[in-house]
């Protein structure tokens, strides 16, 4: 009986990609400026010293994407779509930060007070999101387009148009660095909340579910999963993540501007997701990769930046490489593969005889 | 009266990697002809009529079309050349009007002419006597009118050459009557039609000639009159007559107690008209008819896997709530789907985690079995049923169809039922592996638990269950059990002649 034909399994060789790509533009930048990684200790503003140079910009560059790359491919992985209103759902949260911490002043009660909030703000919306996608089997994009249009008039209306500003020690800890630790503080915010998804995914069947659900639905609500709790759950579990990514960049920039924080982030955690070697159109999923996926677009960011191109310009060569990793993983691209390997395995079958 | 040839398949070869599909088919329709192509799932009927428009093309044989070859590249290029197409499932634009379908994507002018359009689509209505106005947007027709205008629509193409691809399935019966009167229009006019479907009545009431294809292979060709429902239900599920006869039933058993699934009136959304079933600790038994006729709508409303719409049921006595998948396996029912590959496995993941899924998932979000647990219960299942895989951390897609469904049948045993629904476990699968699973079904029941086995081949029926329920159209036709389980017999219900 012949045997269907193989394809690589998911295991270590999904992450090749984003760490060529990674590697590549780390070669690039050894060759072309030697001095590029070099990382050197400085005393900055407020009289910390800190590590500083591309390096480290890049890692703490990529926090808030990394998170919410990481949300985006349990989305993915799930609902086999993406959710386009990441960008406005963290101005809503932004702004309901602001808002709470504007009642006070800015302790750390008041400062986990105000997370808390925006956090449970953004997961209702979530909710809803996830709602549209799993109860009215509406396509997650076309579902999430609403909150994509209606999220930056929201967070406008949460602080009456105006665009606050907010200080405090504590605060700029948390944008920046804690005194006395030379790695900016967003770095270690990736890395607690990598930490909880490795919890969750240890100590649930968050990754069997997800999984599951996302490459037979119908195969797995015959296996008892509850399908329209599992893509619900991804929603508000992407949602949580927009909540951090949202507060990282107000404590960075010590202001909310709901009409420009985080804008056009969502096609970069998309880009993210892609890179890491997900499929978009669900199932199989790492997080690992669409981390490294969410540095890939930081490095080549700040690359960009270090070759003098204009700012303006940066988009478009990053859509270079995003046509070509689209085009690598294209159906078109996929299908000629598979004919070329089908018409090659028949040919040795042919010719050898043998099974 | 049937005319000249006016087509003719030859040898027509079609393989895909690991099936062949068609083997040397030969089939031939005359104009003016109604011609049945019958077979059960898999039999090649779709791929012969896939390799006749154009979808797929064949790896060998002719097709000529009123005595000249043909090559068909495309849909379109069958269309060009008179052969048309209406599917089950409408394929024209809901949202458009009658004479918007009937007319659209065929002229090759970048203006309408709306008036002439609806001019041409009124006659076209009138003449095959359709009882719609050309300006009414077909989503507010009835699916029959939809199905009508799709054929009026490919017969105004000049078709030669009508394929409809099981038009009734959707249909009530006065919408049937309605499409036959246009089918025997179509005839008189010199159209020869092919007509797919799965209700024998239908076949018999306006075919002129059968042709019956199993596992992808020509069985023959028949005029109606010279085939006999049940030889035509024979050649379908492939056991001539006398050899069927000869088969004896196996011995009556007595199953005492009470039943250990009870239901009343158990009906599903999915068109099952309401049934009464039982089944007792360690017995085995089986749901027979044929394709459509609610045999896995009615293992499906048991598991809870279609909405339920009606009926009560009782586990072990006690009345109980099974509404949803999860409900069902809390009370220790498992249920094997009859379309593995849509249905069964969760082709991107490991054997592992397709084995351990459905025990996992009983067991509860937050309690994941460790990984030394989950590789346990692989290996002890990977043993125990001798499943043929590199490792249980390869993708369950890449084993073949027979190792995989001995997954699922593992995934099931692990979960411990105490009733086991079997939807067509042995079908594609190679007779080793039927054999072995049959072997499975019958141990099982020696241990006490109860089977429900399906199967399109009635041998492997007789050879396991002890009582049949023979459904015909979403009905439970009949109850066969002790002498009454013979081939002949069964098939006789099947095909309707035994009340």
């Amino acid at each position: 009986m012949p045997k269907t034909l193989r394809r690589p399994s998911v295991s270590l060789s999904h992450l090749i990609v984003p760490l060529l790509a990674l590697l590549v533009i780390v070669i690039f930048n050894v060759i072309h400026d030697p001095s590029f990684f070099s990382v050197s200790l400085v005393v900055n503003n407020s009289g910390n010293t800190v590590l500083s140079g591309n390096l480290v910009s890049i890692l703490n560059g990529a926090s808030e994407l990394a998170i919410l790359a990481m949300g985006m491919t349990i989305v993915t992985a799930a609902s086999g779509g993406q959710d386009i209103s990441v960008g406005a759902g963290a101005a809503i949260a932004g702004s309901v930060f602001v808002k709470v911490i504007k009642s006070g002043n800015s302790s750390l009660g008041l400062i986990l007070f105000a997370f808390l909030a925006c956090c449970l703000a953004i997961m209702l919306f979530g909710a809803f999101n996830g709602a549209l996608v799993a109860i009215f089997k509406i396509q997650p994009m076309i579902a999430t387009l609403i909150l994509f249009t209606a999220g930056r008039s929201i967070a406008y209306w949460v602080n009456g148009g105006a665009t606050p500003t907010v200080s405090g020690d504590l605060l700029g800890y948390l944008g920046g660095f804690f005194p006395g630790m030379p790695v900016p503080t967003p770095v270690f915010i990736v890395i607690a909340t990598g930490a909880l998804f490795a919890l969750a995914l240890k100590f649930t069947n968050l990754r069997l579910y997800v999984q599951a659900v996302g490459i037979n639905s119908t195969s797995s609500r015959l296996n008892g999963i509850n399908t329209t709790w599992i893509k619900l759950l991804s929603f508000i579990i992407l949602a949580a993540c927009v909540a951090i990514a949202g507060v990282i960049r107000v404590c960075r920039l010590g202001l909310i501007n709901h009409e420009t924080i985080l804008l056009d982030i969502e096609m970069d955690a998309i880009l993210a997701v892609a890179i890491g070697g997900n499929a978009l159109s669900g199932g199989k999923f790492s997080l690992a990769g669409s981390v490294i996926g969410a540095y890939v677009i930081q490095a080549l960011t700040t690359t960009l930046y270090a070759l003098k191109v204009p700012s303006n310009a940066v988009k478009s060569y990053k859509a270079i490489v995003i046509i070509a990793l689209v085009a690598v993983g294209s159906p078109v691209i996929k299908k000629l593969l598979v004919k070329a390997r089908d018409s090659f395995l028949l040919k040795r079958k042919a010719a050898g005889g043998a099974s | 009266m049937p005319g000249e040839i006016a087509l003719s398949m030859k040898g027509v070869s079609k393989s895909f990697p690991g099936v062949r599909a068609l083997q040397n088919v030969d089939f031939s329709l005359r104009s003016g002809e109604i011609h049945a192509l019958m077979g059960e799932n898999g039999a090649g009927k779709s791929t012969l009529i896939k390799v006749l428009t154009g979808v797929y093309s064949g790896d060998s044989g002719e097709i000529k079309l009123g005595g000249k070859s043909v090559i068909i590249k495309s849909p379109q290029g069958a269309q060009e050349i008179g052969i048309s197409t209406v599917y089950q499932e409408i394929t024209l634009c809901p949202n458009l009007t009658v004479a918007e379908n009937i007319y659209i994507g065929r002229g090759k002018k970048a203006f309408v002419n709306w008036r002439w359009m609806e001019k041409g689509a009124a006659s076209i209505l009138e003449r095959f006597q359709i009882p719609v106005k050309a300006t009414q947007q077909l989503a507010k027709c009835s699916i029959a009118v939809q199905q009508m205008v799709a054929i009026a629509r490919a017969v105004d193409m000049d078709c030669k050459v009508l394929i409809l691809d099981e038009p009734t399935s959707s249909l009530d019966e006065q919408e049937v009557l309605k499409l036959f009167g246009l089918m025997r229009d179509l005839k008189s006019r010199g159209v020869g039609i092919i007509f797919v479907t799965h209700f024998l009545d239908q076949v018999y009431e306006v075919c002129d000639r059968i042709t019956v294809l199993r596992n992808g292979e020509l069985v023959g060709e028949y005029e109606i009159k010279d085939l006999p429902r049940v030889e035509l239900v024979s050649k379908m599920m492939g056991k001539e007559l006398d050899e069927i006869s000869q088969i004896a039933s196996p011995g009556e058993k007595k199953f005492e107690g009470e039943p250990v699934y009870e239901a009343l009136g158990l009906s599903s959304a999915s068109g099952v008209k309401p049934f009464d079933f039982f089944i007792k600790k360690g017995e085995v038994n089986g749901f027979t008819g044929l394709l459509g006729s609610g045999r896995s709508e009615s293992v499906r409303a048991i598991f809870g896997a279609d909405k339920i719409i009606g009926g009560k049921v009782k586990i072990n006595g006690k009345e109980a709530k099974i509404s949803s998948p999860i409900q069902a396996m809390k009370q220790g029912i498992g249920y094997l789907p009859e379309d593995r590959k849509s249905d069964g496995i969760i082709d991107d993941l490991s054997v592992r985690d397709n084995i351990i899924v459905a025990l996992q998932v009983m067991k509860g979000f937050f309690r994941p079995f460790s990984k030394s647990e989950a590789e346990r219960f692989a290996d002890t299942y990977i043993e125990a049923l001798g499943i043929k895989t590199a490792s249980k951390n390869t993708p369950i897609k890449s084993l073949s169809g027979g190792n995989q469904q001995k997954v699922i049948l593992a995934r099931w045993l692990l979960t411990n039922p105490q009733y086991l629904i079997l939807d067509e476990p042995t079908r594609g699968i190679d007779v080793g592996t039927k054999l072995e699973i049959q072997k499975i079904v019958l141990k099982l029941a020696a241990d006490g638990v109860c089977v429900t086995f399906i199967s399109s081949e009635i041998e492997e029926m007789l050879r396991t269950c002890s009582r049949l329920i023979v459904m015909r159209d979403r009905n439970v036709a009949g109850e066969l059990l002790g002498s009454e389980l013979t081939q002949d017999h069964i098939m006789r219900t099947i095909a309707g002649e035994v009340k």
